[in-house]
């Protein structure tokens, strides 16, 4: 078994090429940053607007509810049944996906900054807007991120099931293994997909370490020093 | 669309198709649930005893929930030697991933027990394990549940994903479905999925009130 798996990965003709690992996984990630990249500019501002206004705060957190109970792989291959095979839909099958985490990621951030801290923005004379861009999204930053992280890990995984419907992608390496019924190659695929994951959101914890505000972060230690 | 779904279920051998699936996908679902919540609560109540194990055991815990499904459907025969369509590779999978996923929330909800309480359970007598089974526990139960609601739906939802490697119980409509372009059975896998996922939220949320009866005498006491 390992010995098979090892002559598959030192096999040069795995890494060169348009098939080889390093193009599907560049094309795998190609797909988790653009479908991310448009939930995020659905769902942020969706967001903020909901956090910042209080309104239909109900309605998000039950839709992400709900939603995280529904099939990766129904939704995909109804919609590729819908709209026809191809990269859209399925593409848009993955921003479905990961709008719901980042949506309720961000409502939950503007959610929890303590009113008196709005409460003194305003003492101060600023205007919604300010509060907004200056006061409640840095402080919103440490959930949306993290509403970020669990989107993007959704959609790597889920761009592997979408390698069915005829994305590209180290899934389509996966499931051609499947399909000559060659074990080492689904097992380095897997390997690989499992691999990515873990680099992706190492990248985004990252991301949101440089990102949130360095008060938030002294807070966070003292709490948990406190304990 | 309402037609090919009307022939769907005139059809006794679909139906009983999706029976089985059915049968399968909670199955599938709710045993590695269960064991998930098992192996947490050890896990838990270490990382709650010992503060150096916290961080090791809380990172595992996090980078098993980081990997996809699929793969670790696809890795965990190479490493176990079982078939690859053997179901235990899925029981497996969700089993670690309701562990990791549950493991904060035990040390979570474990913590949640004032300390006041086990004090006096220590002081009337109780030895550790009998105080943990029978007082931490059942107080740190609701802060558990909601967490193993969470769990049973994205259990639930990513069984189906099984089926792309041909094990995964309702899943299988969907490639079925895909396969012979036949929409109503996708439509009727998802409400199924969907189905099963509050139904089996409602039970959970059943057990919770009949595990935690004092929560409903607190309420009838603090109404006015």
């Amino acid at each position: 078994m390992i010995a098979d798996l090892i002559g598959w990965l030192t096999n040069p003709e795995h890494w060169h090429g348009s098939e080889g690992v390093p193009a599907q996984t560049l094309l795998h990630l190609y797909y988790c940053v653009v479908s991310v990249g448009i939930a995020m500019l659905i769902a942020i501002p969706l967001g903020l607007y909901i956090g910042h206004t209080g309104r239909g705060g109900t309605v998000v957190v039950g839709a992400s509810n709900a939603l995280r109970a529904l099939p990766t792989l129904g939704l995909v291959t109804m919609l590729v049944l819908i709209f026809g095979l191809g990269e859209a839909p399925a593409l848009a099958g993955l921003v479905i996906l990961a709008i719901p985490a980042i949506l309720s990621g961000t409502h939950a951030g503007i959610d929890s900054v303590p009113t008196e801290i709005v409460d003194a923005a305003k003492g101060m004379g600023m205007t919604p807007a300010q509060r907004l861009w200056q006061v409640e999204l840095p402080n919103a930053l440490p959930l949306l991120i993290g509403g970020v992280r669990s989107a993007m890990l959704q959609v790597v995984a889920t761009a592997t099931v979408a390698a069915y419907v005829g994305l590209g992608g180290l899934g389509r390496i996966l499931l051609n293994g499947l399909a000559i019924n060659d074990y080492a190659q689904m097992a380095a695929a897997a390997m690989f997909i499992a691999l990515l994951a873990v680099a992706v959101d190492l990248v985004l914890a990252g991301i949101s370490r440089l990102m949130v505000p360095r008060g938030l972060v002294l807070i966070a230690e003292a709490n948990r020093a406190g304990n | 669309m309402i037609e090919e779904l009307l022939h769907f279920f005139a059809s006794p051998g679909y139906r009983e198709m999706v029976l089985t699936l059915l049968g399968e996908h909670v199955y599938l679902s709710l045993v590695p649930l269960v064991l998930g919540v098992l192996v947490a609560l050890p896990f838990g109540r270490l990382a709650q005893r010992h503060r150096q194990l916290r961080g090791p055991l809380l990172g595992a815990a996090s980078i098993f929930y980081t990997l996809p499904s699929l793969a670790l459907f696809v890795l965990i025969p190479g490493v176990l030697g079982t078939p690859l369509l053997s179901p235990v590779n899925v029981v497996l999978a969700l089993t670690l991933y309701t562990a990791a996923l549950l493991v904060r929330p035990v040390l979570d909800a474990l913590e949640s027990v004032p300390g006041h309480i086990t004090a006096a359970a220590t002081a009337m007598g109780y030895r550790p394990w009998r105080r943990f089974a029978t007082v931490e526990l059942p107080l740190a139960t609701p802060v558990l549940i909601s967490a193993v609601r969470v769990a049973s739906v994205s259990n639930i939802s990513l069984v189906s994903v099984g089926a792309v490697i041909g094990i995964g119980g309702l899943g299988g409509l969907f490639t079925d479905g895909f396969q012979n372009d036949h929409m109503a059975e996708i439509v009727v896998g998802i409400v199924l999925t969907l189905l099963l996922a509050l139904v089996v939220d409602l039970l959970l949320v059943w057990l919770w009130r009949l595990l935690t009866p004092w929560s409903r005498v607190d309420k009838v006491v603090s109404e006015p």
